[in-house]
């Protein structure tokens, strides 16, 4: 079977999926973007967390043929998609669906240097890294898109907040703790740069 | 004995470097992060090559049976399929592996030992085509008795599970069922018990745990021209993998070459093969490369656990609380095959005292051959479980000496000087009261935090979370202590090295130094340390750490809290020997022109050779004019010695590492719900090379240990030794809303014997968390509760 | 396997004529945990996702008819008034990820006594809208429980959406899992004052073959309630009341021992969330009692 959907803003065609496939193994095999995580494949995870038609979702339990005509955004294009949000001045009139035509205009860019310097982050990206929220960082990717999501309709959330947010991503290296500083981080630049 | 706040010992001054920034002792951050939160670090599982095919297992459905026959000519005729393979494809008479033993088969040999043991292999050109012809392998299996325990082990009909041993513990064991035993005998217990004024027993029962590491074991095998293969895996020790792989395969070790690409976590978990050996043979039967990712169900076939435990002890005190003896008998199921058992059993006797000074003890701790999952390697092995019994035993014994429970451990415990029960005396600080008094000093999360935003109750807040059981009905609140002892490196005469490849050169006027070296990070940061310990030893701003591979000499494994101290020490002495040539480099060109060259201590600084004064004499750039210099070594720490096997006594261990924590749990005591509310650590580091990580460390293990307190357990049922619940969904690990907030307080109490005085931080929190909480759950509900993980029915009497 | 992506809801029907074994796939929250772990494959998926009538609900008189695909994170949003026990189970759904693509309709579909809406729409009382080429039915939710994952759809039917009492009186709803977020139900009680009735009906999920409702602790504490005038006078249920009705609701189980949990400790979750839920409940209703009558 074919699909069509468009993931960070570009359009992508995928051939010969087994029907069984999900939209994970069709990100991270068929479209070589393999940053959404394979770890449980049963939704008790949530590494593979992406957004779809802008709502976060286990990609491991969408069907590649149900993404047909959809907008799917990975952590590969989440710096692109958090620069877009801030240009059109973020959520703060609380309409935070993306346009289609803004969404077309995200693009993930391939990283020229080996350990990635001088790429742009988003907010929460750069928050996990100076928080010390990355150990193996298999989980990270899940949680950094549930976390950007939270702080878009949530920009000051209470611990308890943060901690529901989160609910649905498991970390088994930090204790959370860490995951924990980054996100307030990210909120309080956030908060800031406001 | 150490008395309240008193150092003990001091930290490490450090002058080479001292100028230099993002050395030693700061937190530097991860090199690896940016290419982590863009999704863009190559995990194991993530690779990909055109023309892969995808490997598949399959496994025994059952515990325990002969293999009557297998066919695989309908999985072979299907579209799609490229190889079928069973033990009697294989290619050499080198048919098994294992880390010390090999026992393990790589292929079933007509007979399998445990639940979802490989027994076939398949590669194909999509993975739903390779499950399928799986699926089409008939085997007939003749299902045996299942042996899953010590009665049913060495029952007189006892069916052995390793026929014939010829392995070196078997002359001293006293069952073929049993693996190892390692007896510790010291002083004169009986004696003792006659000083006692109080003697406490306690039956315990540590359950199964898994790693549960995010990243499914994965790795893609290609197949080379010269009759090789290079593999792309994710594993804890490189060379040890390669050890076993090789002579299967049939090649010299050289040509199979083996690239640690991303690691998603391991805690033990990856010092076993799982499918490095499968890969590789499906690779070279086909001449494609040959991918093959677990999912999480075949992940909890897929490695070893941590060793479920009985343990029984004994021990004494007199009135005034001074500990008279202990005796202890532990018995370890390894399952079925031996993987680290032995090592395990080593450490669960002579740790199984804990950090407190008995004089006088009667030790025995043994491992089991059993048709159970088999178990091995998990991040504090053998003294997770023993911690978790003897803490319950200094609670009980405190209560009926009638004393304080941490003032009972501080006055018990051991200090710099103490000898261990296996004659070893403890020759570095050993701050054991400090940690309980530090840990029991900090401030208490505020009471009924769940109605802190209002009047209605907060469920996040409360036993139960979202799940809304209660609203500050039946919450008790109850706090613990507990405190721990692990030994860091490998140990018992074990030739623990590690090999450093370091080179300085100047690139466009700035001298970088490279550090390559064989060492699995997995998460733990062992790439920053590298870069910081190359930025004070060499006095560079620019680092690169070399991807880690077979073409320098082994690390180690990435475990037993070793890698900083062993393989940093490797980079250490290689970055020392690289400065020294430097410097040698730069007497033979400038020495004439300044006598500081010859009479002065030289440093490196700033890419420029300094004198300890702060004169400059050169530039780096000068020196080296276009040369580099390079240093390959190996660096070993102390040597240390068996342990004897009648008396355990011996110089078995490198070093000791120490944590404490608190814990603060509220208990739903109607429904037997727990909230863990705070966890509080306290642990000496000796000195902490990059404190961001090892917080990090401490927290992460802490847990890991309040997860097997309080959720975690693989459930085998003893009927069959089948595993009941291999899924995320009903093995469970701890949610941000189940892990509360854990304060640390890190020590740096320098060990003289380690580079930088370090001690090795991460498999010490992961010990004492669990005791403690539930000592806290047992202190809010007057339950006795002498097994972890502690479940609703334990604590509502409906088990 | 097949992908059948019918674009409109007749044409959803007329491909399970066709395909009597198509499974239907809505949040995908069940079926994909099936198909990659390899435990099912299917002929045919029958993808709900296109129809977005699925997605939508209606607030009426008596109830609120509520599309089959409805996400959990919405019914909790959007319908903690009406819905407010349904609200709160879906609060309980796993996680946030999958709150946002699961729905009800799934839940009815997989019928796992373990699923957590059921006793929320045991105790607000609910009809189910099946439907097939052969027309309409609107099943009462006490009737679609047929067995361990087993429910009472026709082979060509489909889940149109269900119908739900509008609330007209306190709801509670609790679930005992041994964490505390992203838990399957070791067991679960749902239970619903129905003042303008003056009755209260319960559901209990996971400690029976199916989600269950305690009819004999209803009839007992329907009868409590009237004898001593409780919906009028508003008065403290007395302790041995709500413990009598603790202990019927456990009666009203028959548990399983399995990995998640014991028979005994289900039975006895049940009585303690029986008896939370319905002090929660009436301390609800009394003060709501009270306040209208000061209003009044």
């Amino acid at each position: 079977m074919r699909v069509n959907f468009t993931v960070n803003g570009r359009p992508q065609e995928a051939d010969d999926v087994w029907e069984g496939e999900s939209l994970l193994y069709v990100l991270r095999e068929r479209l070589g973007l393999p940053g959404s995580k394979n770890a449980c494949e049963q939704g008790e995870c949530g590494s593979c967390t992406v957004r779809l038609d802008g709502v976060p979702v286990c990609s491991c339990l969408v069907a590649a043929g149900q993404v047909e005509g959809c907008e799917v955004v990975t952590v590969e294009g989440l710096a692109d998609y958090a620069k877009q949000r801030a240009e059109q001045g973020g959520c703060a009139t609380g309409a935070c669906g993306t346009p289609l035509d803004a969404a077309k205009q995200w693009e993930a860019r391939p990283s020229d240097s080996q350990t990635g310097e001088g790429t742009e982050l988003s907010p929460i990206q750069q928050a996990f890294i100076d928080a010390g929220a990355v150990q193996c960082g298999f989980c990270t990717p899940g949680l950094l898109v549930a976390a950007d999501e939270m702080l878009e309709r949530n920009p000051t959330p209470t611990d308890a907040d943060i901690r529901e947010a989160l609910s649905g991503n498991l970390c088994r290296c930090t204790g959370y703790e860490k995951i924990m500083d980054a996100v307030r981080l990210a909120a309080a630049r956030q908060g800031e740069a406001v | 004995m150490p008395t309240n706040g008193a150092p003990i010992g001091t930290p490490t001054k450090v002058t080479q470097g001292s100028q230099t920034k993002g050395g030693i002792g700061e937190s530097t951050l991860r090199p690896d992060g940016t290419l982590k939160v863009t999704g863009e670090f190559a995990y194991s599982s993530d690779m990909w090559h055109e023309d892969m095919l995808w490997g598949q297992i399959l496994r025994s459905p059952v515990a325990h049976a002969e293999i009557v026959s297998i066919d695989t000519s309908e999985a072979l005729a299907q579209a799609g399929v490229y190889a079928v393979m069973t033990y009697d494809d294989l290619p050499t008479d080198a048919r098994n592996y294992g880390l010390e033993i090999q026992d393990t088969p790589v292929l079933a040999h007509g007979r399998v030992r445990h639940h979802g043991e490989p027994v076939a292999i398949v590669a194909a050109d999509h993975p739903e085509t390779a499950r399928r012809a799986a699926a089409k392998i008939k085997v007939e299996y003749r299902e045996l008795p299942v042996v899953t325990d010590e009665a049913s082990a060495t029952a007189p009909d006892a069916p052995l599970i390793h026929e014939g041993r010829t392995d070196h513990h078997i002359g001293h064991v006293p069952h073929p069922n049993i693996l190892h035993r390692q007896p510790i005998v010291r002083g004169d217990v009986a004696a003792a018990r006659e000083r006692a004024d109080f003697v406490v027993e306690g039956e315990y029962t540590f359950g199964m745990q898994d790693q549960a590491f995010l990243g499914p074991e994965s790795g893609l095998a290609v197949p080379a021209e010269d009759g090789g293969v290079d593999l792309y895996i994710a594993t804890q020790w490189l060379h040890s993998d390669l050890r076993q792989i090789a002579p299967v395969l049939g090649l010299p070790e050289d040509k199979v070459r083996m690239t640690l690409s991303g690691v998603g976590g391991a805690f033990g978990g990856r010092e076993d093969l799982s499918m490095q050996i499968h890969a590789c043979l499906l690779a070279l039967r086909t001449g494609k490369p040959v991918k093959i990712v677990y999912n999480r169900f075949e992940s909890f076939f897929g490695h070893v656990h941590r060793h479920p435990a009985k343990l029984h002890y004994e021990h004494g005190a007199t009135k005034d609380g001074k500990l008279t003896h202990m005796k202890c008998r532990i018995v370890l199921d390894g399952g079925a095959y031996a993987s680290a058992s032995p090592a395990v059993v080593g450490n669960a006797a002579s740790l199984s005292v804990g950090p407190y000074v008995v004089d006088d003890v009667d030790i025995e701790a043994l491992a089991l051959y059993s048709n159970n999952p088999p178990c091995g390697a998990m991040r504090g092995f053998g003294a997770v479980q023993a911690c978790f019994a003897y803490e319950a035993q200094m609670d009980k014994l405190a209560d009926k000496v009638g004393m304080d429970r941490v003032e009972f451990r501080r006055l018990n415990a051991m200090s710099q000087g103490t000898i261990m029960p296996t004659g070893q005396p403890v020759d570095s600080p050993a701050p054991v009261a400090e940690l309980l008094r530090r840990v029991k000093a900090m401030p208490m999360p505020p009471e009924q935090q769940w109605l802190a935003a209002g009047e209605q109750a907060d469920v996040r807040q409360l036993p139960g979370g979202l799940s809304n059981t209660t609203h500050g009905e039946g919450v008790v609140r109850g706090v613990g202590y507990a405190v721990g002892i692990k030994n860091v490196g490998f140990s018992e005469g074990f030739d623990d090295y590690s090999t450093a490849k370091v080179r300085m050169e100047v690139v466009g006027g700035e001298p970088v130094a490279t550090v390559h070296t064989a060492m699995a990070e997995v998460g733990q940061g062992g790439v920053t340390v590298h870069a910081q310990i190359a930025r004070t030893e060499l006095g560079v701003a620019q680092v690169t750490i070399h991807p880690a591979d077979t073409q320098v000499g082994s690390a180690g494994s990435t475990s037993a809290s070793r890698q900083t101290y062993v393989t940093g020490g490797a980079v250490k002495n290689a970055c020392e020997l690289v400065r020294e040539k430097v410097l040698e480099i730069g007497r033979r060109k400038f020495g004439t022109y300044h006598p500081a060259w010859a009479t002065a201590e030289l440093l490196l600084e700033g890419g420029k050779v300094v004198t300890d004064g702060g004169e400059v004499l050169a530039d780096l750039a000068d020196v080296l004019d276009g040369e580099a210099v390079e240093v390959e070594e190996e660096w070993r720490h102390r040597p240390t010695e068996a342990f004897d096997l009648r008396t355990g006594q011996g110089f078995g261990h490198v070093q000791y590492s120490f944590a404490a924590h608190r814990a603060v749990v509220e208990v739903d005591t109607e429904l037997g719900l727990v909230k863990v509310i705070e966890l509080a650590c306290a642990q000496d580091v000796g000195k902490a090379l990059n404190p961001l990580s090892v917080i990090g460390q401490i927290q992460g293990g802490t847990t890991q240990g309040l997860g097997v307190a309080v959720m975690e357990e693989i459930v085998v049922d003893p009927k069959t030794a089948k595993v009941r619940n291999p899924s995320f969904t009903d093995y469970l690990i701890p949610t941000i809303l189940d892990t509360p907030t854990i304060p640390v307080d890190v020590l740096e109490l320098a060990d003289d014997h380690a580079p930088y005085g370090l001690r090795g931080v991460g498999e010490a929190p992961t010990l004492s968390s669990t005791p403690a909480v539930l000592a806290a759950i047992r202190n809010a509900t007057g339950l006795e509760l002498n097994r972890t993980p502690v479940r609703p029915e334990h604590l509502t009497g409906t088990a | 396997m097949d992908f059948l992506r019918p674009a409109s809801w007749e044409e959803a029907l007329a491909a399970k004529a066709e395909h009597p074994t198509a499974v239907p796939i809505a949040g995908g929250t069940d079926v994909m945990v099936e198909i990659n772990f390899d435990h099912r494959r299917p002929e045919y998926l029958l993808d709900l996702n296109r129809i977005g009538e699925l997605s939508e609900w209606e607030v009426g008189e008596e109830s609120v008819r509520l599309g089959a695909s409805v996400p959990y994170t919405r019914i909790m949003e959007r319908l903690r008034g009406e819905l407010p026990g349904l609200a709160l189970a879906s609060h309980t759904v796993a996680s946030p990820q999958i709150r946002n693509r699961g729905g009800v309709g799934g839940n009815l579909g997989t019928a796992s006594p373990a699923g957590d809406a059921h006793p929320a729409l045991l105790a607000a009382g609910a009809e189910v809208e099946a439907e097939s080429v052969r027309g309409s039915r609107l099943i009462p939710i006490d009737e679609f429980y047929t067995g361990v994952k087993r429910n009472a759809l026709a082979a060509d039917e489909l889940i149109r959406a269900v119908h739900i009492k509008k609330a007209d009186g306190p709801q509670q709803f609790s679930k005992v899992g041994t964490r505390n977020a992203m838990v399957i139900a070791v067991c679960a009680f749902g239970l619903a004052l129905h003042p303008s009735s003056r009755t209260v009906r319960t559901g209990i999920g996971s400690a029976a073959p199916t989600p269950v409702r305690a009819k004999a602790a209803e009839e007992f504490l329907n009868a409590a309630l009237e004898e001593g005038g409780f919906w009028d006078n508003g008065k403290i249920i007395t302790p041995s009341v709500a413990k009598q009705f603790a202990e019927l609701c456990s009666a009203a189980c028959n548990p399983i021992d399995d990995v998640r949990g014991t028979a005994s400790y289900r039975r006895h979750a049940v009585g303690i969330m029986a008896r939370r839920t319905l002090t929660w409940t009436w301390e609800s209703y009394r003060g709501t009692a009270a306040s209208t009558e000061g209003v009044a």
